[in-house]
């Protein structure tokens, strides 16, 4: 940027510490600005305080934090001494805020045009008048359907993508001079994320607005900002040019960082080797399934989530099944695993059919197919030990107690790189990615033959999930599992599977090895999936939004609803 | 929304005549005789048996029902047992006693306590709120027999401002029947709101910490209006169901505070009536309490859905 005057400067923040009332330290003497028009992006690992930072700019502490010195000054204003009237008047005014997840930002209860115009009413910044035409051309502006009209609806009903859109609306209503993005788009699907990312991008340069831009996920911030500050553990450990951070890092971290995202991105298809082809043993096979909710009539449930979907998994493969959120994919993981019925089609477990539920199904069968959910946080009881919840299940199957058990439990531990004294931890006393290690050490307590990972890393930073898919596949080679892994992260896929099934609107529209249906899909639905993976490379949002913009025809022709 | 209560009327019957199967039932199975304890402890086996015949208790359980519920739906409850009038008479007037009291409870405890837990919730975890959630607690620890001895002690007994009894007698003057109810709605003002506020400040603390309140608090949205404008409305479904059971206890469960005021209202009533075999006003108080219930949770839950958007009659798309 050139001309960085003193004027320029929006937010300065200037070794600013924050603790909790506990005392532990969560940002430690962090000092940085941001210029008029420039984009700073705050990236790091949770925990590492950039969403406390970001806050801070809107002299907002969250309950239970306390500032330990420095100070934040935005458009000149001291925002941690300032007087609440002062703040709520700059809050929309001069700094807005876009929060991560839009389904829980917005108030479930109040129409979604009386949100976004609600700080300019209450500032008297615009008439009740203006507000209204303001926020109709801004819906418009940001391609929502019929802006006319569609602030009346209720958040329930637009869609997570609209949501989005709405929280940017009601972040420019007043044409602020910053915006604080917290995770706009790590709530969405891959393909939704890149029109909300162009979106973003286009909102700032047209209103020459400066945005801080929290993010985990380097390749998306690498889209969109002038400049990159990575944190780790309440401190900055690197801040420079979006070019110099990418291609000439001087920091571990920052290298540790581009090396996970690299290595989840689809790049690393090339110097996969192909897995020796294995024997027509196949371990489960499931044919013309048909589930959904609602009244089956005529093998047809009302509301069917999936459509007479097919899927082979040899022994010892890992098959990954992929799409975006409504696909299907969690729906076929509870089917095979015996938690949904499906109106039609079969479950073949080594040419043994499974029956459609849990509950019919022999002890044996149940033992043999184990899954492990995306939400390790909620499938893991808090008040017991883990040696209480792995306890339980070698018992179930095995019989196993006392000793026998303890020895096993070590064991499955070990097989997931824990060490054996978290056996008298709570799950609560753990971080996410071992609990996540802890779910998968549960599975394999019963000895399954098929494995079934549902989103598995979904909830997870880049480095700890890359730790868990190398965790995954190690488990594959070691004891031979047959593994379904459900994602709709693309490149964790291509780091894993040795085959992918791509499903949409509950329909399978490719499948094949995996390496050939990522590096050349032939499927529209698939291309536009490749194409949504964020890469490093600048100038990547660009090509991948002319892709889009080209498939969209397509794939409108082929939506199955519009048949 | 018509639809939604139409439905839930209809269940409400179908309860109420489950409920009167129930009642029946327990009168039944009831140990004594209501012949006995009219004729007391030395009378002779012919004698009850003479009054049995007299009363109808001889005739077969589904016939006796059979009668009692057509009569009840044409607003005849039978004749009491003891004192052999009308039941509906006697109901009339313990009805409109027991609708007096709950009524100025709930008009005077509801505001009061939904106040207090608003402000409670807003002052989360400081001096103003930390004092009030123990005295809150402690009153609504306090069983209220106690807190009425308490207060008839104090203000009856020791001060001698107000009668230590609330007998309503008819065409006393207004100030005679406020001075009377003074002491039973204040000890049952302080149990009602204790509970509830309590509840108001655990269901608005649980909406305080979503995520559209931090967007709201972000957006500049002053406190007061955060509360008001934001939360409260996300509240108003389980708060209505809280008042609304509240309210209930209020019409059938204040037997001790009736007692100790000697106010004639429903609940002892019943007490009474079960004491003395009075089957028929026992059958009828319950059928009354129960329906109180039912009708108030309805109330709630059309206040619930009133306030729920996705409750609304599904409109075309875009359509204003």
């Amino acid at each position: 940027m050139s001309g960085t005057g003193a004027d320029d400067t929006i937010l300065a923040v200037d070794h600013l510490s924050i603790a909790s009332m506990a005392g532990t330290t969560v940002l430690d003497a962090v000092s940085l600005q941001v210029r008029r028009g420039e984009v700073l992006a705050l990236i790091g690992a949770s925990g590492s305080g950039k969403t406390t930072l970001a806050l801070a700019a809107l002299g907002h502490l969250r309950p239970g934090l306390v500032t330990t010195g420095g100070s934040v000054r935005l458009d000149g204003t001291d925002m941690l001494k300032a007087p609440q009237a002062v703040l709520n008047r700059m809050r929309g005014q001069t700094a807005s805020y876009i929060a991560q997840s839009a389904a829980a930002a917005f108030n479930p209860r109040i129409r979604l045009g009386d949100q976004v115009i609600e700080s300019a009413l209450l500032h008297r910044s615009q008439t009740p008048d203006q507000a209204r035409a303001r926020a109709r051309e801004l819906f418009s502006y940001i391609s929502l359907p019929t802006p006319d009209r569609i602030g009346t609806r209720f958040p329930y009903q637009v869609s997570g993508g609209q949501l989005q859109r709405f929280m940017i609306a009601m972040g420019m209503q007043e044409e602020p001079l910053l915006l604080v993005c917290d995770e706009p788009t790590s709530a969405l699907d891959v393909t939704t994320q890149v029109e909300v990312m162009r979106l973003l991008k286009q909102v700032i340069a047209d209103n020459q607005t400066a945005a801080l831009f929290v993010s985990h996920d380097l390749a998306v911030v690498a889209q969109i900002a002038t400049r990159i500050a990575v944190m780790r553990a309440g401190r900055i450990v690197e801040i420079g040019e979006t070019r110099q951070i990418i291609e000439s890092p001087r920091e571990d971290y920052t290298r540790e960082l581009i090396a996970a995202c690299q290595h989840l991105s689809l790049g690393a298809l090339a110097q996969k080797p192909p897995r020796a082809a294995q024997g027509a043993a196949k371990a489960l096979t499931v044919a013309g399934l048909t589930a959904g909710y609602g009244k089956v009539a005529g093998g047809v449930p009302q509301i069917p989530t999936l459509h007479g979907v097919d899927l082979q998994v040899g022994k010892g493969e890992i098959v990954a099944v992929i799409g975006e959120s409504g696909s299907g994919k969690t729906t076929l993981a509870r089917v095979i695993a015996g938690l949904h019925a499906p109106a039609l089609g079969t479950v073949t477990l080594n040419g043994e059919m499974l029956a459609g539920l849990d509950a019919q199904r022999t002890a044996a069968q149940r033992r043999r197919v184990q899954l492990a959910v995306q939400m390790a946080d909620t499938a893991l009881n808090p008040k017991h030990r883990l040696r209480r919840i792995l306890g339980r299940v070698l018992f179930f199957f095995h019989g196993l107690k006392g000793a026998a058990a303890e020895a096993r439990m070590r064991e499955l531990l070990a097989m997931v790189s824990l060490p054996a004294h978290y056996l008298d931890r709570y799950p609560t006393e753990i971080s996410g990615g071992e609990k996540q290690r802890v779910n998968l050490a549960r599975a394999l307590a019963a000895e399954p033959e098929i494995l079934i990972c549902d989103e598995i890393t979904s909830a997870l930073d880049t480095i700890v999930a890359g730790q868990i898919v190398a965790l995954v596949k190690r488990l594959r080679d070691e004891l031979g599992l047959t593994i379904i892994f459900i994602s709709h992260d693309l490149a964790t896929v291509a780091s894993i599977a040795d085959r992918v099934t791509v499903l949409r609107h509950g329909r399978v529209v490719e499948a094949g090895e995996s390496a050939a249906v990522l590096s050349a899909p032939t499927d529209p639905y698939t291309r536009l999936l490749v194409a949504s993976v964020p890469e490093l490379r600048q100038g990547w949002l660009e090509d991948a939004a002319a892709m889009r913009a080209a498939l969209a025809t397509q794939l409108e022709a082929s939506r199955p609803d519009a048949a | 929304m018509a639809h939604f209560i139409a439905w839930r009327l209809l269940a409400t019957l179908l309860l109420l005549f489950i409920v009167s199967l129930l009642v029946f039932w327990a009168c039944e199975i009831l140990p004594g005789d209501v012949a006995q304890v009219a004729l007391g402890q030395y009378a002779t086996p012919e004698n009850v048996k003479a009054l049995r015949i007299e009363m109808g208790l001889n005739q077969p359980p589904l016939q006796r029902y059979l009668q009692w519920l057509v009569g009840a739906v044409q607003g005849d409850w039978g004749r009491s047992l003891v004192t052999k009038s009308p039941v509906s008479g006697l109901l009339s007037e313990r009805v409109a006693n027991t609708a007096l009291l709950a009524g100025i409870t709930t008009l005077i405890a509801v505001p009061l306590a939904i106040a207090l837990g608003v402000v409670m919730a807003m002052w989360n975890g400081r001096a103003l709120d930390r004092g009030a959630s123990i005295v809150i607690l402690a009153l609504s620890a306090t069983p209220e027999f106690l807190l009425a001895t308490l207060l008839v002690l104090l203000f009856a007994v020791n001060l001698g401002w107000l009668p230590a009894v609330a007998y309503l007698s008819t065409g006393s003057g207004l100030g005679q029947t406020a001075r009377a109810l003074l002491l039973p709605t204040a000890s049952l003002v302080v149990v009602v709101t204790a509970q509830i506020a309590r509840m108001t400040r655990a269901i608005l603390g649980n909406i305080l910490t979503q995520a559209y309140i931090e967007m709201a608090i972000l957006k500049g949205v002053p406190g007061r209006r955060v509360v008001a404008r934001h939360a409260l409305r996300n509240a108003v479904g389980p708060i209505a169901n809280v008042v609304a059971l509240n309210t209930a206890y209020l019409v059938s469960g204040i037997v001790v505070v009736e007692t100790i005021f000697a106010y004639p209202g429903l609940a002892r009533l019943m007490i009474d009536s079960v004491q003395s075999r009075d089957l028929p006003v026992v059958q009828a108080c319950a059928m009354i309490f129960c329906a109180t219930y039912v009708l108030l949770i309805l109330l709630a839950d059309v206040m619930a859905r009133v306030f729920d958007p996705r409750s609304l009659p599904q409109r075309p798309m875009d359509a204003i």
